[in-house]
């Protein structure tokens, strides 16, 4: 129930991390070295290949009522156990990618701020590859799915309450 | 309602600037029964001004180590700049039980000659006497290795104020979105040098115990990798880009071996890679999370973090792999511990149900003391001494460092002026 409350939050300030998505875009390749030598400082610019990941949720297909149109589900505190809800929406993707051959999924795992960076950084890799175990299970090309975890460091909702925290257990299923 | 909170707060950021500004320190709680201790104004020889005020550094330092009380200079009845002009009865009479003197003197173009003396106020007798021959840029290092040498002599232990801190900070803009930095500055925060900018997440910096080295994790181009970058050279290695997690890098005490943490055979897994050659040998095997290895300072041991009992707790294992033993029992949660440099102590992140805190474990009683009080108190460093600890806190939205003595005694809190503060990493004595 509180889930389908916040949902419209979700989405907007999803909207509003896209938006700075497509602003990071253009300073992605400022990845620059310093040191502190004897003689100062000196820089020197790496240039980086830019293929930061930034499509978001567009919904393609299905009103709210669709699983397709939800993909980003969520966790328990400290958990990568998927809820009912959850391999619900998961193998409703399935189902589509299995019928779709040939695109790439990636699995993009998150955390809430509790816990050690590292640990979360942790966490969110075993919840992509929950999802990605079940997907495989399934019968998706296990060449096409990617987990990458952020850990703690991408947040969608920035407060420090239990409801901003259960937004951060995610994972979004971007393809 | 929150998108709004959002763009306000991006604006509000965005006007503070984007410079490499010192961290200051401030003093939430000193501690009672210091030393008193006199630190007189060194004598300037020379044209111009003087470059830095050293004795106002050592007085500074040895205030913020919470075992000295410097005396307020205004009370001073003589300002004698070695022993031929000290009168003992003098400092007797403010209850100085140590004094500190010395001088500057210009010896030609930016070169300059330090001397300084202790002296036991009592006893009537000089403590430690050095003399530095040094450029105007090393003035401030000098004046750190005096606190060091004035602290060593009065505790017995050594000092820890020539020492470097690592730190991120984070700057969110409207224009710009996040701007990550990775920091090296002075353990006063003085000397801010900025080693890595990104816009991608900056996570972990370790040092390398010969200070040169520090390893981070990056997340440019979208996903987490471990380099290793030189601070004198500024140049800069790829070490780990595996498939999955490449996370919590931990040089081994001799500089050849790093640990990580890497999910490329499934899960979360501790590994030690040869770092010349880029040998990688997996130290643990367990289908639970295991992480942010560290290891002993004779390098026979880590600790890592691992939720095989279901929550989060320290676990040891030998270096050369084999079984591991649960070391944390108290408290819901335990993670990311670090060992002191006398390996008898671990500083780690607890958890009793009331937040994330900083506590003290101790090896030998297996006893934690919790010495925080936030509740997203994170990522615990050792001074090199081990007479304090450096961690990340949360104040009002906004992350700062934390610093608070291993007894708990003495707080203090080192703010940037602009963005928030993490992932403090204090260097070791040699530097």
């Amino acid at each position: 129930m509180r889930k389908l409350l916040v949902w419209p939050l979700v989405a907007l300030i999803t909207l509003g991390l896209a938006g700075c998505a497509s602003d990071k875009k253009q300073t992605t390749a400022e990845i620059e070295d310093a040191s502190v030598g004897a003689g100062g400082v000196s820089a020197s610019g790496l240039g980086s290949g830019s293929d930061a990941s930034g499509q978001v949720i567009g919904s393609q297909a299905g009103t709210v009522d669709d699983p397709l149109s939800r993909r980003v589900i969520y966790f328990e505190y400290d958990s990568s156990v998927l809820t009912d809800e959850g391999r619900f929406i998961v193998e409703a993707h399935a189902a589509y990618l299995a019928n779709n051959p040939g695109m790439a999924v990636v699995l993009e795992g998150h955390a809430d701020e509790r816990g050690t960076r590292e640990y979360n950084l942790a966490l969110g890799e075993s919840r992509g590859a929950v999802i990605g175990e079940l997907f495989q299970g399934l019968g998706i090309d296990p060449s096409a799915i990617r987990v990458v975890s952020y850990g703690e460091e991408r947040s969608v909702a920035l407060g420090h309450d239990e409801n901003a925290w259960a937004m951060n257990r995610r994972v979004e299923i971007l393809y | 309602m929150k998108r709004l909170i959002l763009a306000v707060s991006m604006l509000a950021l965005s006007l503070s600037g984007v410079r490499a500004v010192a961290l200051t320190i401030e003093i939430t709680k000193g501690a009672d029964g210091g030393i008193p201790i006199a630190v007189v104004p060194f004598k300037w020889q020379g044209q111009s001004a003087l470059p830095v005020e050293v004795g106002d550094i050592i007085a500074a330092d040895l205030y913020r180590s919470g075992q000295f009380n410097p005396l307020p200079v205004d009370d001073f009845l003589s300002r004698p700049s070695d022993e031929s002009e000290v009168k003992y009865k003098d400092w007797r009479l403010i209850k100085a039980v140590n004094l500190v003197v010395g001088r500057v003197t210009q010896m030609g173009t930016d070169r300059y000659a330090v001397r300084f003396q202790l002296f036991d106020v009592f006893r009537e007798r000089q403590l430690a006497a050095f003399l530095w021959k040094v450029t105007g840029s090393d003035l401030r290092k000098i004046a750190h290795q005096i606190s060091d040498k004035v602290y060593e002599a009065l505790t017995g232990r050594p000092g820890a104020f020539d020492s470097r801190i690592a730190y991120v900070t984070l700057l969110r803009t409207a224009s710009k979105g996040s701007e990550y930095q990775l920091m090296v500055a002075d353990a006063d925060g003085y000397n801010p040098k900025q080693i890595l900018r990104s816009p991608d997440p900056i996570l972990s910096p370790a040092w390398a115990a010969d200070g040169a080295w520090l390893a981070y994790v990056s997340f440019e181009d979208g996903r987490s990798k471990i380099f290793v970058q030189n601070l004198n050279t500024g140049a800069r290695k790829k070490l780990a880009e595996f498939p999955g997690i490449n996370g919590a890098p931990a040089w081994s005490p001799d500089g050849k071996h790093m640990a990580m943490t890497l999910s490329r055979d499934g899960n979360p897994e501790i590994y030690v890679m040869h770092i010349a050659s880029g040998s990688l040998r997996r130290l643990t095997n367990h289908s639970s999370i295991d992480t942010e290895a560290a290891w002993s300072p004779d390098g026979r041991h880590l600790v890592f973090t691992s939720d095989r009992a279901g929550r989060p707790q320290i676990y040891r294992i030998s270096a050369a792999g084999g079984r591991a033993e649960r070391l944390t029992f108290e408290g819901k949660e335990n993670a990311r511990a670090s060992y002191d440099r006398a390996g008898k102590h671990l500083t780690l992140v607890t958890n009793h149900g009331n937040g994330d805190q900083i506590g003290v474990f101790s090896l030998p009683t297996g006893s934690l003391e919790i010495l925080t009080d936030g509740r997203l108190d994170e990522s615990p460093t050792f001074a090199p001494n081990g007479a304090m600890i450096l961690y990340a806190a949360q104040r009002g939205g906004s992350g700062l460092l934390s610093a608070v003595s291993a007894d708990g005694r003495v707080r203090q809190v080192l703010r940037s002026e602009s963005g928030t503060v993490r992932e403090p990493a204090w260097s070791s004595l040699n530097r």
